[in-house]
């Protein structure tokens, strides 16, 4: 008896430390591997912009960002490399045109077309907790999910998911 | 006085959160808002329920909760949608499934191990 109370104890303890590894921040996606939402959304330019045009690449990158967001503009370099390979979208979330306009002419725009997610529905839809998040969607199903801002060293995962779609 | 703050603030202490524009006007849809928003976890803020939470994604979880029942979906088939987009994470009680067996025996299991331990004859 008494060795299996010993035995119980160390288990937990030995699942409770395993625990403390993990981050509680980071939420896996439920996207993953699913058709992407439904949705029609304007654009900057006030164009449409729909979930068949998305579905029409064969590879595309969703970046859910704002003007108004600090880590986002850190990313921004990265996207402008990946523009030149793969086509990437924007939703700008609950940004005014003017801001972003701003924030464009001064960092460039690597977007072949940016949707304006007024109300932050959109988001909710693809279920993002947090901007900037980036989607890899490969023949209209998500692919990939990347929170927080694409820094340099994530560059190259993101072309090698890419790459093995194409 | 001071028992009238209290009183007044366990009456609206649901109100915490919930700012004057984003209550419904029909009382009924409003409770069955307000169930929703005690069993969804805000995603940004540890633990909290959307109803509870100041942050921008709780308040925008709060308003599709409202504007769903407003257009006449029902409790559980919102909550579906915000489990299907969020996963697990945003519920505080995980459905029973095989991976999260665990979570609902080893409470039980536990119980029954320290009964026994503190509860049999010498």
């Amino acid at each position: 008896m008494k060795y299996l109370f010993t035995l119980i104890f160390l288990l937990f303890t030995f699942i409770l430390y395993e625990g403390l590894k993990k981050d509680p921040r980071s939420i896996p996606s439920n996207l993953i591997s699913k058709e992407i939402p439904e949705f029609s959304i304007k654009t900057f330019s006030n164009s449409d912009l729909s979930d068949f045009e998305l579905k029409n690449d064969n590879v595309a990158i969703i970046n859910f960002f704002a003007s108004w967001c600090p880590p986002c503009r850190v990313e921004h370099k990265q996207l402008l490399k990946l523009s030149n390979d793969i086509p990437i979208y924007g939703i700008a979330k609950k940004n005014k045109k003017q801001d972003l306009s701003k924030w464009l002419n001064e960092l460039g725009n690597p977007y072949k077309k940016i949707g304006m997610d007024e109300t932050g529905l959109l988001s909710i839809e693809w279920g993002v907790y947090g901007i900037p998040e980036t989607f890899i969607v490969g023949d209209g199903v998500v692919k990939y999910r990347h929170v927080g801002p694409v820094m340099r060293r994530d560059l190259e995962t993101i072309k090698n998911i890419a790459k093995d779609l194409q | 006085m001071k028992f009238l703050v209290l009183f007044s603030y366990l009456i609206f202490s649901d109100l915490k959160a919930i700012e004057p524009d984003e209550i419904l006007d029909d009382y009924n849809l409003e409770k069955i808002a307000r169930e929703i928003g005690k069993e969804l976890r805000c995603l940004v803020c540890q633990n909290e329920d959307i109803q509870n939470s100041n942050a921008d994604i709780a308040k925008d979880l709060r308003k599709v909760v409202r504007k769903k029942l407003t257009e006449g979906e029902t409790k559980e088939q919102i909550i579906d949608f915000v489990h299907s987009k969020y996963g697990d994470f945003v519920l505080f009680k995980p459905p029973v499934r095989f991976d999260t067996l665990g979570l609902w025996l080893l409470p039980i299991l536990f119980f029954f191990f320290l009964s026994l331990f503190f509860f049999r004859k010498r």
